[in-house]
């Protein structure tokens, strides 16, 4: 027999024959069709009972409810609580991502302590108890020498219980250097302070009720306030055929859905608002019967408007003609319930107070103070009542020395905090710092000029991080004490951001610590615990929750049950009273000495010169990318656009006429330099900025976190500086004199 | 051959040459032609049992379940069936396999002297850990099927796709699709999957019969038809 060519095919045939009526072929696709869906990488949901935790997220200072889907004793969906007073069900877009940053790379997972270089990344990991230990030793020491004023904090600038207990620490250990990052609220405080006498208040805006929203360069669909609460105002003015206009220099996405864009040259907004309040009195058009029974200073007031805001003058620096000016003021003085509002972008800077009292005092004109759809002066949370601290001899003389930063003295009598001044004070020289705690912020990111902060850190002998993230402080830190994420730990959220009503939220677990962190009330009580003394004394409770308990009291079984609370007026009437002691409850202040002197300062100039820096250079807010001490997990940085953010690089918006007359292609590199430093990024064409400015976005350029968030773009804080606003010391910033030149 | 291709083009001209030339080579000697039938039956006989015997032996890869559990014996000593343990919650989602948790109601301590019971108190009870059982139903993720919508909606039994493994003295192997990573339960024990039983396969296909034969048309929340979103939301 020979094996031939015929016989091997034949073979094949019959083989091919064969498999084709074997079932091999099809089980085979079948399999292999299931086995290309099941990769090893797709994430799976685990399996388990599917269960709620009602809770309220502290990402951001919105105080929202959420609930947290379990499956099992993991967490799979956060979602907005339906019925919840402040965001009915609604969630934004950091909210539905914070199981990222519970399961993300970014957590600090152990105590740590550094190894080598300061900022060099290198750690060991310790225990608690040694963490604890040694925070505790270094912090005696300083006692011992008598020196606890040379410790500092910076935290959380809120009225819960967490910033309350750091400083009850710092008072109980004897220094008054306790600062908390400032932001809107700190110059609304103030605002409020100086026209209703309410003290630490805040300030509540009816916007859901208004029917002419002017918006003086509020962020309202990118982050503004309570954010979701905004989108649902937003919606609602659509229904009712409100009207809103925008008044901001760069077409924001709230200018571009806004019923009118109104750009105004950078810094305009006091001027308009006086130049419009001119008109109003000028016309007769305000509401003589509310300002006559309860606005004091009216005439001052009309003086000081007539000697320096007419509308023609006005009209010359904000760069809009004087009859918009006047158009507008008709419109808002005539409309039935008209709201202005206040706070540029999100409002996590301060702002101005020239420029915050002038649109105060537009809505007095109106007479929308404490209306439906107007402003409310809310007095401040008010359920902490822990005994006194009883200091000893070492803390008392301490508490004597005055605090770095000015607040509350002659200069700044209204400021509670200036971390910009604190940080200025120890960039020029000051070495009366030997011991910091941070904790739920992240100056070195995001305060201005970065690399002077970086510097001061550098300078300060022994740092301690509290942060669940290895953020740009964690890492200029000697010891970190990771706190729990949101996700894992009890607070109390009283929301202070323009709700019309108190509220405090409770914040809860919803899944058990998934490393080994303490909860940053916790460590504090520890920390005091074993420092022992008056210290220890004044921290009596066994944990945190306990302390939370005891300090909620009657409230704690309702927040449980129904996870926030909302404090009646009977509970908030002490706190009035206090305030009816400064006299001036129940009246409005359009002017007065204080008031005068405010309005006639000249604003703080712009940091760098003119002709050496020919353009402007903004931030802006846009709520796909986080810019407070929350880094924006992955899913928020993938709705970045590719105008904004490409690959690793950053973009600028330059205006698209004067991009041409530079040479400027869109996507080109170019370098931005302005007085505090310089940095390479990319030129983003747009019709929607005028000529002479150009802006760049709050939150990139994270040195910090994960390979998600670092290295993308360019952070804007390490090109502008602080600008103190006289009035106030806080940083009101609005930008910086820059160039740009082909890279 | 060539010399029969030779051999005819005497008589007709170039082109029909060259066309005849295919009808040629299929003529061949009767010797070789057994042969050629020969390889093509031996290729065909080889590929059936490679596909039919060889195939599904390799396919599958037998995994012991951790314990050897026995439904018989516990279904004699609990209440309310296969309900007991398989049990609803109260938001109506099925619990499915047991979580430690439950047999912890009965299995606090340990219950007799047998080797599987000293194994799962030793092994699991005393050091806290979820039995890792093999699931013989397990479906893709891909998949949704609400046991509250089969046995409440339709009155279906448990053994209507479970079979009676109630009954069971002993846990049968688990034979894992070495490709899939699936049991052979879903496909069925039958690699032409065939089905004599309704629990002997649990595919795509055994879903849409039965809905199919039951006449049920709208069971989709989304699109009110009894399509893919049915189970794939």
């Amino acid at each position: 027999m020979k094996l031939s060519r015929r016989c091997f095919l034949s073979f094949v045939v019959g083989g091919a024959a064969g498999t084709a009526l074997s079932p091999l072929p099809w089980k085979l696709t079948d399999d292999l069709s299931i086995w290309s869906q099941n990769w090893s990488w797709t994430p799976v949901p685990p399996d388990g009972e599917y269960t709620q935790v009602n809770s309220t997220c502290t990402l951001c200072p919105g105080g929202c409810g959420i609930g947290i889907r379990k499956a099992g004793k993991r967490a799979v969906k956060i979602e907005g609580l339906a019925g919840h007073p402040v965001n009915d069900g609604g969630v934004c877009l950091l909210g539905l991502s914070g199981l990222q940053l519970l399961y993300g790379p970014a957590r600090v997972k152990t105590p740590l302590k550094r190894t080598g270089k300061r900022g060099g990344g290198q750690w060991q990991a310790i225990s608690w108890k040694q963490a604890i230990k040694e925070v505790t030793e270094k912090l005696k020491e300083l006692r011992k020498k008598n020196q606890p004023q040379s410790l500092a904090s910076i935290g959380p600038n809120g009225s819960g219980t967490v910033s309350a207990l750091i400083s009850r620490f710092m008072k109980a250990y004897g220094s008054s250097n306790d600062m908390k990052m400032a932001s809107k609220l700190d110059s609304d405080e103030q605002a409020l302070f100086l026209t209703q006498g309410i003290q630490n208040g805040m300030v509540g805006a009816d916007v859901e009720n208004a029917d002419f929203i002017l918006s003086f360069g509020c962020a309202v669909l990118d982050g503004y306030g309570s954010p979701v609460r905004m989108f649902r105002a937003n919606s609602r003015w659509k229904e009712n055929s409100a009207t809103l206009i925008q008044i901001e220099p760069r077409q924001s996405n709230t200018a571009a859905k806004a019923d009118q864009w109104l750009p105004i040259n950078p810094g305009g907004e006091a001027d308009l608002a006086l130049a419009m309040a001119n008109i109003i009195i000028k016309e007769n058009l305000y509401n003589s019967s509310f300002v006559s029974d309860n606005c004091d200073g009216l005439n001052s007031f009309v003086q000081m408007l007539y000697e320096n805001y007419m509308p023609e003058d006005a009209a010359r620096r904000i760069g809009i003609d004087v009859q918009t000016i006047i158009d507008l003021a008709h419109r808002f003085a005539t409309a039935a319930r008209p709201l202005a509002i206040n706070g540029y972008g999100k409002g996590q800077n301060p702002s101005n107070l020239k420029e915050t009292l002038a649109i105060h005092a537009l809505n007095a004109l109106v007479g929308n103070i404490g209306k439906k759809g107007g402003i409310t002066g809310l007095s401040a949370y008010d359920y902490i009542r822990w005994p006194k601290v009883v200091t000893d001899t070492v803390a008392a003389a301490g508490l004597k020395e005055s605090r770095l930063d000015g607040a509350g003295t002659n200069a700044f009598p209204h400021a509670k905090s200036l971390p910009n001044r604190f940080f200025d004070k120890l960039s020029a020289g000051n070495t009366s710092i030997q011991a910091l705690l941070v904790a739920e912020a992240n100056p070195c990111y995001s305060m201005p000029d970065t690399a002077k902060i970086k510097r001061v850190f550098d300078s300060i002998p022994f740092i301690v991080s509290f942060s669940s993230f290895m953020d740009e402080t964690a890492m200029m830190a000697d010891l970190i004490l990771p706190n729990h994420t949101f996700l894992e730990r009890y607070e109390d959220v009283p929301v202070k951001a323009g709700l019309t009503a108190p509220i405090v939220g409770l914040c809860r677990p919803a899944v058990e610590p998934q490393w080994d962190t303490l909860d940053l009330g916790d460590a504090l009580i520890r920390i005091a615990q074993s420092i022992g003394g008056s210290v220890g004394a004044a921290f009596p409770w066994k944990n945190y929750k306990t302390c939370l308990k005891q300090t909620l009291a009657d409230q704690w079984k309702d927040l449980e049950k129904k996870g926030y609370w909302m404090p009646s007026q009977s509970l908030q009437a002490d706190a009035d009273s206090k305030n009816k002691a400064g006299g001036k409850s129940g009246r409005y202040v359009l002017m007065d000495g204080t008031l005068e002197t405010i309005y006639m300062a000249q604003d703080a100039p712009l940091e760098g010169d003119s002709r050496s820096y020919s353009m402007l250079l903004m931030p802006y807010d846009t709520i796909r990318i986080t810019s407070l001490q929350i880094g924006a997990p992955p899913f928020v940085m993938k709705t970045v656009p590719d105008t904004v953010l490409k690959g690793q690089d950053g973009f600028i918006e330059i205006n698209k006429k004067e991009a041409t007359e530079m040479g400027f292609k869109q996507g080109q590199a170019v370098i931005v330099t302005t007085p505090i430093g310089e940095a390479r990024v990319r030129v983003h064409l747009s019709s929607g900025l005028a000529p002479g400015v150009i802006a760049m976005p709050r939150g990139l350029g994270h040195t910090a976190y994960d390979d998600y968030l670092a290295g993308k773009g360019v952070n804007i804080n390490q090109l502008i500086g602080p600008v103190e606003d006289p009035a106030s010391g806080l940083d009101t910033a609005l930008g910086i004199r820059a160039k740009l030149a082909k890279a | 051959m060539s010399g029969n291709v030779e051999h005819k083009s005497d008589d007709v001209n170039h082109d029909a040459k060259e066309a005849s030339s295919a009808d040629q080579t299929s003529m061949t000697t009767s010797g070789s032609g057994s042969y050629i039938l020969l390889f093509f039956l031996l290729g065909l006989a080889l590929s059936m049992v490679a596909g039919w015997v060889v195939f599904p032996k390799l396919l599958y890869t037998q995994k012991k379940q951790p314990l050897d559990f026995n439904h018989k014996l516990h279904l004699k000593e609990v209440d309310s069936d296969c309900a007991s343990c398989h049990f609803f919650r109260e938001d109506g989602t099925f619990s499915g396999v047991p979580a430690l948790e439950q047999c912890l109601d009965c299995h606090y301590e340990k219950l007799g002297e047998s080797v599987e019971e000293t194994l799962f108190v030793e092994q699991y009870v005393d050091k806290g850990r979820q039995v890792p059982w093999l699931v013989y139903s397990r479906q893709p993720d891909c998949v949704f099927f609400s046991h509250s919508a089969h046995i409440y909606g339709a009155n279906l039994e448990c053994r209507t796709c479970h079979g009676d493994i109630g009954h069971s003295e002993s846990l049968k192997p688990y034979e894992e699709n070495r490709i899939t990573g699936y049991s052979k339960n879903i496909w069925g024990s039958n690699i032409a999957g065939l089905k004599q039983a309704t629990w002997d396969r649990m595919k795509m296909d055994d879903c849409a019969q039965c809905h199919e034969t039951a006449g049920i048309h709208d069971s989709s929340v989304q699109t009110g038809r009894d399509a893919c979103f049915v189970c794939h939301k």
